[in-house]
């Protein structure tokens, strides 16, 4: 059962809670037929909440804090996982979080922001706000993954890469944008999953892949919501209107061509049923693996710059 | 792009139409002095009292560091086509019409060939009074095509900037734009090819997390501002006040993100220093 139940999930979880007690009965009385009616309407009524999301709505899926995160994925999908550490320079980001590991056997390298889920583990995370060592770690990992010819899966889940005073100091556009040069030439498969939030250079400090993946419930923008409202109306009361405007969820991203998929994620979010998510994912990071490992490291390079770059529009 | 080919007075005098600073006089936003429109030219739109640099358009910019009558300009109309049908409280395409009429610009760079001392080069000049310098769609496009142009011709890239970030009214496309100039930068180092970065005031946001520090050299302007996060979100992040002089472009040559600070009065004769060390002509 889900700790932090969201407003629109509220109608659905009631349901769901009234069917649980129903079953307790259901030895000593006849009402086999009556949950079967019952869990129709769940089902039915989950189809119907979870078909018509608002893009606001979405949002507040992304940053559910039941949601499984970089590390759970991790756990869920592969096997003798070696977590690496440090950037070699300053310190170990905690909130960038990255190691070996086998995906169907495949050996990989997996990095991904890496939030928190309580206060405590949320501090330590740094709420999975990048500092620059977070975005150097992860460009060492990558560049090991390139030394001995294994393909780089990224994960994105950021709600911005930290907007401190130390992190300016220590050049947190630099790191960034070295990301942005050294991906776009690393002769190794990259592909890149958002599984939550996406926000920002600070999602996108390692998000240049061949292929980018998003999760049906996650965003994906320049900014959040909250804070183009804050900008762009001069108040925070606008973030549902920002989240419309932004255009920023999955089928908004694949219609703009700047994502290459969807991934399902079961009814109801993948915060419902984290090892169904995680095997969907799986599968689908298999598969694209495969097809991107028959292809030659320069054709790779090639691809994903001429990618990047078709991405705009504008008039003559 | 006819007048354009003529001289450089006539870059200035179509400057002059639009930004700051204008009038015949104009004071000095550090220390107060009132300045002579042509005495500010003569000191590259310097205040010769406090050295504060003014800001300035991307047609100023390029007529101070190209040699005169050499800038040929490149997709000087590509404008926006406001992909997300972006309102906010006003709609984009009307905030881009209004830009458009009020500075001339079709948006926030101007790009072209050039020569600075004889040495061919491709010059991008971002300009601030453009939607903050924001970049989106048009601004990517047009460095990255900025960069094309100098792998193809195997000449320097220098690119001045001046930008507050990301353009938000284009959403996810505007990030990209980040991906697409760092990846073409990336070929044209593969090939050797050099590239200047100079960071003039502000140059913030997705800007410098991009194109803007990844020069072979990076050279700032002195004062300018220069970072990731604006001072108002750190600010609001720590919850106390910033040092003084935090992310100035002094404050990022400490801290080792600019090679230099120099002054815009000798930006074009070190330009042509570096550029003779940089630029091995081949046949
Ligand atoms: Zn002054």
């Amino acid at each position: 059962m889900a700790r932090t139940v969201l407003e629109f999930e509220k109608p659905i979880v009631e349901l769901e809670q009234k069917v649980e007690e129903m079953r307790k009965y259901a030895d000593s009385l006849d009402i086999a037929d009556e949950i079967r009616i019952m869990e129709e309407k769940v089902q039915s009524l989950r189809k119907s909440v979870f078909g018509n999301l608002t893009r606001w709505q979405k949002v507040q899926l992304a940053r559910h804090p039941d949601r499984p995160y970089t590390l759970d994925y991790i756990e869920m999908m592969t096997t003798d996982f070696v977590e690496l550490h440090g950037d070699r320079a300053f310190s170990d980001d905690r909130a960038i979080v990255g190691g070996l590991a086998r995906l169907d056997n495949i050996p990989v390298m997996i990095i991904g922001h890496q939030k928190g889920r309580d206060t405590k583990s949320n501090v330590y995370r740094n709420f999975g706000m990048p500092n620059p060592e977070g975005y150097r770690k992860a460009l060492r990992l990558m560049n090991l993954a390139a030394k001995f010819n294994r393909p780089v899966i990224t994960m994105l889940d950021t709600p911005g890469a930290f907007p401190g005073l130390e992190a300016e100091e220590r050049g947190q556009a630099q790191a960034i944008a070295r990301n942005l040069f050294e991906m776009s030439r690393l002769p190794v498969p990259i592909i890149v999953v958002i599984i939550g939030e996406g926000a920002s250079g600070g999602a996108l400090g390692i998000g240049v892949g061949n292929r980018v993946l998003m999760l049906e419930n996650t965003w994906y923008s320049v900014i959040s919501p909250e804070s183009c409202s804050s900008i762009l109306w001069r108040s925070w009361d606008f973030k549902e209107q920002a989240a419309e405007a932004l255009k920023l969820t999955a089928p908004d991203l694949l219609h703009e061509g700047i994502i290459d998929r969807i991934v399902p994620e079961p009814l109801g979010g993948a915060h419902r049923n984290p090892a169904q998510a995680a095997e969907i994912l799986k599968d689908i990071l298999v598969g694209e693996l495969k097809k991107l490992q028959k292809i030659k490291p320069d054709k790779l390079i090639d691809m994903r710059v001429e990618k990047f770059c078709k991405m705009g529009e504008w008039e003559k | 792009m006819a007048w354009f080919r003529r001289s450089k007075v006539s870059i200035q005098q179509e400057a002059q139409k639009k930004d700051i600073p204008d009038g015949m006089w104009n004071k000095c936003d550090r220390c107060g002095e009132i300045i002579h429109r042509k005495q500010l030219e003569e000191q590259s739109f310097t205040c010769a009292k406090c050295g504060h640099h003014f800001r300035i358009g991307a047609a100023e910019y390029i007529a101070l560091l190209l040699d005169p009558g050499t800038f040929r300009e490149i997709d000087r109309k590509m404008r926006s086509s406001d992909p997300l049908n972006f309102t906010d409280t006003k709609p984009y395409k009307q905030r881009i019409k209004e830009s458009i009429k009020k500075t001339g610009l079709f948006d926030a760079v101007r790009i072209g060939t050039g020569k600075i001392g004889s040495v061919p080069v491709v010059v991008s000049a971002m300009d601030f009074s453009f939607i903050g310098g924001s970049m989106g769609s048009v601004v990517g496009e047009k460095v990255a095509r900025a960069s094309e142009r100098a792998l193809k011709s195997r000449i320097p890239l220098i690119v001045i900037s001046s930008s507050g970030g990301a353009r938000m009214m284009e959403g996810a496309i505007s990030l990209m734009q980040l991906a697409k100039t760092s990846a073409r930068l990336a070929q044209l180092a593969e090939a050797r090819v050099p590239y200047i970065s100079i960071l003039t005031d502000p140059t913030t946001g997705g800007v410098t997390a991009s194109f803007a520090m990844l020069g072979d050299i990076n050279i700032a302007e002195p004062g300018a501002l220069i970072g990731f996060a604006g001072p108002r979100v750190i600010k609001q992040t720590i919850g106390r006040d910033l040092p003084q002089g935090f992310q100035r472009a002094e404050f990022q040559q400490e801290h080792g993100f600019v090679d230099m600070v120099v002054d815009r009065k000798e930006m074009r004769e070190k330009l042509i220093i570096l550029l003779k060390y940089l630029w091995i002509h081949k046949k």
